[in-house]
């Protein structure tokens, strides 16, 4: 039997791990994956938990449920890949030889990579919540919490579901206004950008938000260090935000193994082509999700759309056929506005999220771009779908893996 | 909408940043430099350069990035372009300025 090794049971892995299994057994081919963890989250339930809208039964899993009969997990850490030998080695010591490689290793945070964020005030007055570990204990100090500064800071792009703090700013204004206390807290948002929104349509239709939430903006804002003793932020001009409360998101990372295999970029993101994602590695190295450095967003909608085309192209590439440069950069991505209101963006590489009806042009049911109920729904049904459908690699009806223009406000262009 | 300057008439975007790297020159360069309130000197050029040559090969701009690339550290390119640097220095390099997806 041929090898098909994915590195990585998270979203993107499981999902290609579904999707290949009963396609390549009668190719000759079996499937292996590897994983350090036992435990699969549901991420985008880390936004959730640190107001209690979630329990942490919501958001955790055993890997081992979604992986399908017939693949066989590893529970290991990886060392590195010797693509001249087609191998990878693991920190055990053994080596899992491959015919095809599967990067799915996504990103996670380096808060070491800025000086003074980890220490004595990590998970005391600094705070993440990108991880399960960082919005459990976040939950814990906002239930106690008594008021004062609220900083969500952004250290660096790209990050992992790029509206996630956009929306952590939104829920606290719900979260403290439901608690009485609003006006006991101030909410800053810190960005390295040029500001909350920096695309043209949603800059214009949804501005108004961060003034109605009455939450500040400083943009522009590249951190040098936490200074967690007299607890301030200090940017490299030499700007400083105090906080009392910070929420940061810190630089995003790709796996270290990356790093150590000689491949992948500053941020050890694997070099992937955007339309293939074959890497520039070598032929017989794909890559998918967060772990790669194509220019899309790292969501778990664009690993979804991503492994439907993923998938096509490693059965082109078993059945020596030339892969399809398909994939357009689709993501969709609900964003919690507060007070059981949600936006909806659909947009791609080129397409910037515009105003419109999803999936159905004029009928929705969702609305683009707009606050709604709906999209609220959308959202909440989203964690069923993505336990019983997504990761399983069930295709989710009337939405393409590529973007469509129908139901969308475009202005044409000239 | 269309900008000129120094006589070189170039498409600019609703925040002045260039739609098309073709249509930038030197002169281009110096004359937003000017708006900005940047002195242009032969190490501000080279980031300028620098800036150009990621963006022709797709290779996505931050200010770790540039802080690595050899050309200057992150305090310098502050030092060169106040007031948000990879801002500024993209306008004058007539590439668009870093944006995230919304």
């Amino acid at each position: 039997m041929k090898n098909i090794l994915i590195l990585g049971a998270g979203t993107s892995g499981t999902m290609m791990a579904n999707h290949l299994q009963s396609k390549v057994a009668k190719k000759g081919y079996k499937i292996t994956i590897v994983d350090q963890e036992e435990t699969h989250y549901y991420q985008p339930g880390f936004l959730f938990l640190p107001f209690d809208l979630y329990k942490p039964k919501h958001v955790k899993k055993s890997i081992k449920k979604f992986i399908p009969k017939g693949a066989e997990l590893i529970n290991e850490k990886i060392d590195k890949v010797d693509k001249d030998n087609n191998q990878v080695l693991l920190q055990n010591g053994k080596a899992i030889n491959y015919d095809i490689l599967i990067i799915a290793t996504g990103t996670d945070i380096a808060p070491q990579e800025t000086q003074g964020m980890l220490g004595d005030h990590w998970h005391k007055s600094v705070f993440d919540f990108y991880t399960y570990e960082g919005a459990k204990n976040l939950r814990d100090k906002l239930r106690e919490w008594k008021g004062g500064k609220l900083v969500i800071h952004v250290t660096e792009m790209p990050i992992k579901c790029p509206v996630a703090p956009l929306e952590f700013s939104f829920l606290s204004d719900s979260f403290f206004i439901n608690k009485g206390m609003r006006d006991k807290v101030d909410i800053t948002f810190v960005t390295p950008l040029s500001g909350a929104f920096t695309k043209p349509t949603a800059t214009k239709e949804l501005t108004y938000l961060l003034e109605q939430k009455n939450i500040n903006i400083v943009s522009d804002f590249n951190i040098e260090q936490v200074d967690g003793k007299n607890k301030k932020i200090i940017d490299y001009g030499g700007k400083e935000v105090d906080y009392d409360l910070l929420v940061t998101i810190p630089t995003n990372m790709g796996d270290s193994f990356v790093e150590r295999s000689g491949f992948g970029d500053e941020l050890n993101y694997v070099p992937t082509n955007k339309a293939t994602l074959q890497t520039t590695v070598k032929e017989n190295i794909f890559a998918v999700g967060d772990a790669t450095n194509v220019p899309a967003s790292k969501a778990g909608s664009v690993a979804h759309f991503e492994a439907e085309i993923l998938t096509e192209n490693i059965l082109r590439y078993i059945d020596g056929k030339e892969l399809k440069d398909k994939f357009d950069g689709h993501a969709n991505c609900f964003i919690e506005t507060g007070h059981g209101k949600a936006l909806l963006i659909d947009f791609n590489y080129t397409q910037e999220p515009v105003t419109g009806t999803f999936p159905f042009p004029s009928i929705g049911p969702m609305s683009l771009l707009k606050e709604t109920h709906m999209n609220h729904m959308g959202k909440l049904a989203f964690k069923w779908i993505y336990w019983n459908m997504l990761i399983k690699g069930k295709h989710i009806p009337f939405v393409s893996a590529t973007m469509s223009e129908d139901g969308k406000n475009i202005e044409k262009k000239n | 909408m269309e900008k000129t300057y120094e006589g070189i008439s170039v498409d600019v975007n609703e925040e002045g940043y260039l739609t098309d790297l073709s249509q930038w020159t030197k002169e281009v360069g110096n004359g937003i430099a000017k708006e900005e309130g940047v002195e242009m000197t032969d190490k501000h050029w080279e980031v300028i350069n620098y800036l150009q040559e990621q963006y022709r090969n797709e290779n996505p701009l931050n200010i770790r990035k540039v802080g690595k690339s050899g050309v200057v550290s992150i305090k310098e390119f502050y030092a060169l372009f106040p007031n948000g640097p990879l801002k500024v220095s993209s306008r004058v390099s007539g590439i668009p300025k870093p944006i995230s997806c919304i």
